[in-house]
């Protein structure tokens, strides 16, 4: 199991737990949807994973080279071009500076931006620059990818295009996923696990698995949206005073 | 149905296609809008959208030509050139106007022609390329060494916390302090020497240029520190590969501005500090115009000053700075 939390818990300073007994397993090669209302911990936790902030309780196993991580908006290097921001990644992992160039042509390749390796992040448009920070957290080479709603920021045409790309891209490498989102179709279409987080404390309440039936029936995903949907303004209700 | 139907309705990006049992809801964008009693209505998302790697990749270069934007060609654009010039123009009409007026004395306000004229005599003694020579050579060099110096200053100072808690306070006060105030010092310590002149020249730079990358660092996005460390940057690599690239444009503005303290100090210093083995230049040039009480050296002198500083802002920081912000795509919509 790449990733175990045991009774997890984070609270900053002295105010009210952000996460509050976490517990769950990821297996390798899955890829799991962490959803949950906006405040209820699921970028914290992410962070936890990825190593940039220590939970206050509990226990976390993670591999031991660490996680990819992949940020909101793409965060970019602007003084770099596109296969530049690629290489530096590589050249950080220790990557020889011929090797560096050829593996970061086929990861350009591998999100379909072959002919962009030159162009600067302010000449490329949004959905190119996250394939480009896709193909980035891609050039660290780890088994677990952790993504803190990486599609949030995009228009609807362009999520539905990075929805194909990142299932293709998942298939092809085996990566393990994490994919925090707020949007529950986003979830469902994405993950073979959905996790349901409540909000204040953050915690693991429901988990949905998604077939693949749920990929090709509309009406199926529809019928499991619609369940989740319900499960989360539940939660949400909850805190209406 | 009233599961499925309610949270996918009242979303308002969602593109609803109505769908009939087996088909699969993605492609499905036929026109028949519900009426049947069996049609449920799904999100098109909630399915692949794309019928295969190759449809796939046809898809995204189509959306990526709509949404990149045409490439603009450069052009001359002759009014940057023309427009200042006009200005300069002008500003010598104003001049000889005022002149002619014969409101001054004329040895006290010469006019441009006098200055012109004075112009020609200094270049053919040589004592105009002799200042202007050695001013330049000991400014640039004295600059250099201050970049030098303070880069590695600057740099440790915006990364360790306690460095910067016990020296900012002072760094900030040094620029404050007018380089001028060293010269006194600078003469008892180095006599008339090069040593005094490229004291001051430092003790104006450095400051400056090191407040400048500081507030360069300060102003990151505090994520690329985050994706350096998701990188696995060590602390060296973070400060060189992603901290300094990333405060390049405050950095820089650092450096005009040590530029602008070097330079200004070196005046300061040359006007004060003459004789010894302090050879001729700018800043003595002016001193020598005042000495002989004749006004056309000290405009000469004044306007070479200047004309120094609009050519190394225009040869040197102007198209490198206006290169780093175009890379950067930060230029669009300034005035520059």
């Amino acid at each position: 199991m790449p990733v175990v939390l045991e009774n997890l818990g984070k609270r900053f300073g002295d105010g009210a737990p952000v996460l509050d007994d976490v517990n769950a397993t990821i297996g390798k090669g899955e890829f799991v949807a962490l959803l949950g209302a906006s405040g209820c911990g699921k970028s914290t936790l992410l962070n936890i994973m990825a190593g940039l902030e220590v939970p206050t309780s509990g226990a976390l196993e993670v591999p031991s080279d660490g996680a990819a991580f992949m940020f909101q908006d793409a965060a970019l290097f602007p003084w770099l071009t596109a296969r530049e921001n690629i290489e530096l990644a590589l050249q950080l992992r220790g990557v020889g500076k011929a090797e560096r160039r050829i593996k970061a042509n086929e990861l350009l390749e591998l999100v379909h931006l072959a002919g962009a390796g030159d162009k600067r992040p302010h000449e490329l448009s949004g959905g190119m620059r996250q394939r480009v920070a896709l193909a980035r957290s891609l050039a660290q080479d780890r088994q677990l990818l952790l993504m803190d709603e990486p599609f949030a920021a995009l228009d609807a045409i362009t999520r539905d295009l990075l929805h194909d790309e990142l299932e293709r891209i998942w298939k092809e490498t085996g990566r393990t996923i994490v994919f925090v989102t707020h949007n529950v179709r986003e979830a469902v279409r994405l993950g073979q696990r959905v996790l349901l987080l409540s909000s204040r404390p953050g915690r693991v309440v429901q988990e949905w698995n998604v077939t693949e039936e749920h990929r090709t029936d509309a009406g199926l995903a529809g019928q499991l949206t619609g369940v989740i949907t319900a499960r989360l303004r539940e939660e949400i209700r909850r805190h209406a005073k | 149905m009233r599961n499925n139907s309610s949270p996918v309705a009242d979303t308002p990006e969602a593109t609803e296609t109505p769908v009939s049992a087996g088909s699969t809801g993605g492609h499905n964008s036929a026109g028949s809008t519900g009426g049947h009693e069996e049609t449920r209505k799904v999100h098109a998302a909630l399915t692949r959208s794309s019928t295969g790697s190759a449809d796939l990749r046809e898809l995204e270069s189509g959306l990526d030509s709509l949404q990149s934007d045409a490439v603009r060609k450069a052009r001359v654009d002759w009014s940057r050139i023309l427009l200042p010039v006009a200005a300069v123009v002008v500003l010598i009409i104003i001049w000889q106007a005022y002149v002619s007026l014969g409101l001054k004395r004329r040895d006290l306000v010469p006019g441009p022609l006098d200055v012109a004229g004075q112009f020609g005599t200094l270049w053919a003694e040589g004592a105009l390329q002799e200042a202007v020579w050695t001013s330049l050579q000991r400014g640039l060099v004295g600059f250099l060494i201050s970049v030098a110096i303070a880069t590695p200053i600057g740099l440790l100072l915006a990364q360790v916390a306690p460095l910067r808690r016990a020296f900012g306070p002072l760094i900030s006060g040094l620029q404050v302090l007018p380089s001028v105030a060293w010269v006194p010092a600078a003469i008892i310590w180095f006599g008339l020497t090069d040593a005094t002149v490229y004291f001051v020249v430092f003790m104006g730079a450095i400051p400056s240029i090191i407040n400048g990358l500081i507030s360069g660092v300060d102003q990151i996005p505090p994520q690329y520190r985050s994706v350096g460390t998701v990188l696995g940057a060590s602390r060296l690599q973070m400060a060189v590969q992603i901290v300094l690239p990333a405060a390049l444009p405050g950095y820089l503005g650092g450096l005009k501005q040590g530029w602008a303290f070097s330079w200004r100090s070196l005046m300061a210093a040359e006007i004060i500090a003459v004789g010894g083995t302090i050879g001729f230049g700018l800043g003595s040039m002016l001193n020598q115009g005042r000495d002989l009480a004749d006004m056309t050296i000290v405009m000469s002198a004044i306007l070479l000053i200047l004309a120094v500083g609009i050519l190394i802002e225009l040869l040197v920081f102007g198209p490198i700075e206006k290169r780093l912000l175009q890379r950067r795509g930060l230029l669009a919509g300034s005035t520059r």
